[in-house]
């Protein structure tokens, strides 16, 4: 069986939903594969989102918001915390989403678009005309199937197979993946305002805990850490001990687990006839590991960029150069600077980390963004951070 | 040889998004393994469960 259409999509998280309704409503014939039967499920991720950006590309709704927080708080291995506020503190507090139905709203969305969505259809490889990609093949309930398109992006997150396919190497270095386990908790010491962030080598080596409140004393309790520093099944151990120590009497209502790329802005997101979206170029934030924002934001580039490239008839590298110079400039640079940070924060002791931390505790900075507190933090600790001036300054 | 636990893999597929040889694919629930494995156990450093594991 073969299906013909202007665009394909591989993978219908936020990136690729966000890519086939921005191709769709721009009049392209888009194809949306989900290899899974189920969109959103299972869930890989902690579902924290600044509210402001997410607003900005989708109407919220309360079926998909968990909960909205209002700032976070920040504990050092010694305990001692800090307080940010909501506004100001960083894009990654403000809502927490049910990704099980934010999903699969977006892919409503596309379908609301035109897009024609099959779930259970796994992309197996690339169709070639003259060695120019041309669509995928795939399988879709145990039937072959091809799917002949112009252009082909990517969004089939961590574990993407579109980039190596396309020649990309995507695969991510141990240092440059976090492996991550989470719990949703049901306790009653679970603060239902604040999303918790924990730092320490013992308790997460290159990486922190969280704990980001779902409404109704639930929250999801998870780990990060650095794959270098990581062993097998460390995660979920250490998750277990932070538990027993934090809420020893919480209940586990669901487990997840999962991989996020921390590897900073990747070499090239394009290749002929080829667009990468999301977790799958890579384009998560490497210091606090959120990809969502970052997904949807690169998803409409490359939507946009889809419709102009197939109706302009040049779907090769150069023709799709204006996607890569749009997400580069969007968020390529902030997710390189805030690669630079996560390089340092690795190298930092539990005494760095103390000290860091406990030298803002007289510090108002309930109105700072992330920048703001690094500029008070590079000023009270210059020798600490000496390695991290250029880009402070 | 790499060894799956069946039992304990929570198919997240960070092992594939590691897996320098793009050996692993996850199918749904199904981790699979192709003959480009080259036992390097990358992946059993990755696994946040600890599913995976290379013997002898």
């Amino acid at each position: 069986m073969s299906v013909q259409c202007d665009l394909v999509v591989v993978g219908a998280g936020p990136g690729g939903s966000m890519t086939a309704k921005t191709a769709a409503a721009a009049g392209l014939n888009v194809v949306l594969l989900e290899k899974r039967q189920e969109i959103g499920d299972p869930v890989r991720c902690a579902e924290g989102v600044g509210r402001r950006a997410l607003c900005e590309m989708v109407k919220p709704d309360p079926r998909w918001i968990a909960s909205e927080v209002k700032g976070a708080r920040i504990f050092a291995p010694d305990g001692t915390s800090i307080v940010m506020s909501e506004d100001k503190g960083g894009s990654e507090v403000g809502y927490v989403l049910e990704r099980k139905v934010f999903d699969r709203a977006l892919a409503m969305d596309a379908a609301r678009a035109g897009a024609k969505v099959m779930v259970k259809t796994r992309a197996l490889g690339l169709l070639r005309r003259d060695g120019v990609p041309c669509g995928v093949s795939a399988m879709h309930m145990g039937e072959p199937l091809q799917i002949e398109a112009s252009l082909i992006v990517g969004a089939d997150g961590v574990e993407s197979k579109v980039g190596r396919w396309a020649g990309i190497d995507t695969a991510l270095k141990p240092k440059d993946i976090h492996c991550c386990a989470q719990f949703l908790v049901q306790d009653q010491s679970i603060d239902d305002e604040y999303c918790d962030f924990f730092f320490g080598n013992a308790k997460a080596p290159g990486g922190y805990v969280w704990a980001f409140p779902k409404g109704d004393k639930l929250a999801n309790v998870g780990i990060g850490v650095q794959g270098s520093k990581s062993g097998s099944g460390m995660p979920l151990r250490l998750l277990k001990e932070f538990m027993k120590s934090r809420f020893p009497n919480g209940k586990v209502l669901e487990m997840v687990t999962g991989g996020d790329p921390s590897s900073g802005v990747i070499e090239s997101a394009t290749a002929d006839g080829v667009m990468l979206v999301g977790d799958a170029a890579h384009q998560t934030d490497p210091i606090t590991g959120g990809g969502i924002l970052n997904a949807m934001k690169a998803g409409i580039i490359a939507g946009e960029v889809a419709a102009r490239a197939v109706s302009g008839g040049d779907v090769r590298k150069a023709g799709l150069k204006e996607y890569e110079d749009r997400w580069r400039a969007e968020i390529g640079r902030h997710i390189a600077r805030s690669y630079d940070y996560k390089e340092f924060f690795v190298k930092l002791s539990d005494n760095d980390l103390n000290q860091l931390i406990g030298s803002l505790k007289n510090e108002d900075i309930s109105k700072m963004d992330l920048r703001g507190m690094l500029r008070v933090l590079f000023r009270l600790n210059p020798k600490l951070l000496w390695e991290l001036r250029h880009l402070v300054i | 040889m790499l060894t799956i636990n069946r039992y304990k893999c929570c198919y997240c597929g960070a092992c594939v998004g590691a897996c320098p040889t793009a050996a692993l694919e996850l199918v749904e629930t199904w981790l699979e393994v192709s003959e480009e494995c080259k036992e390097c156990g990358i992946c059993t450093k990755i696994c946040p469960v600890g599913a995976l594991e290379v013997k002898a």
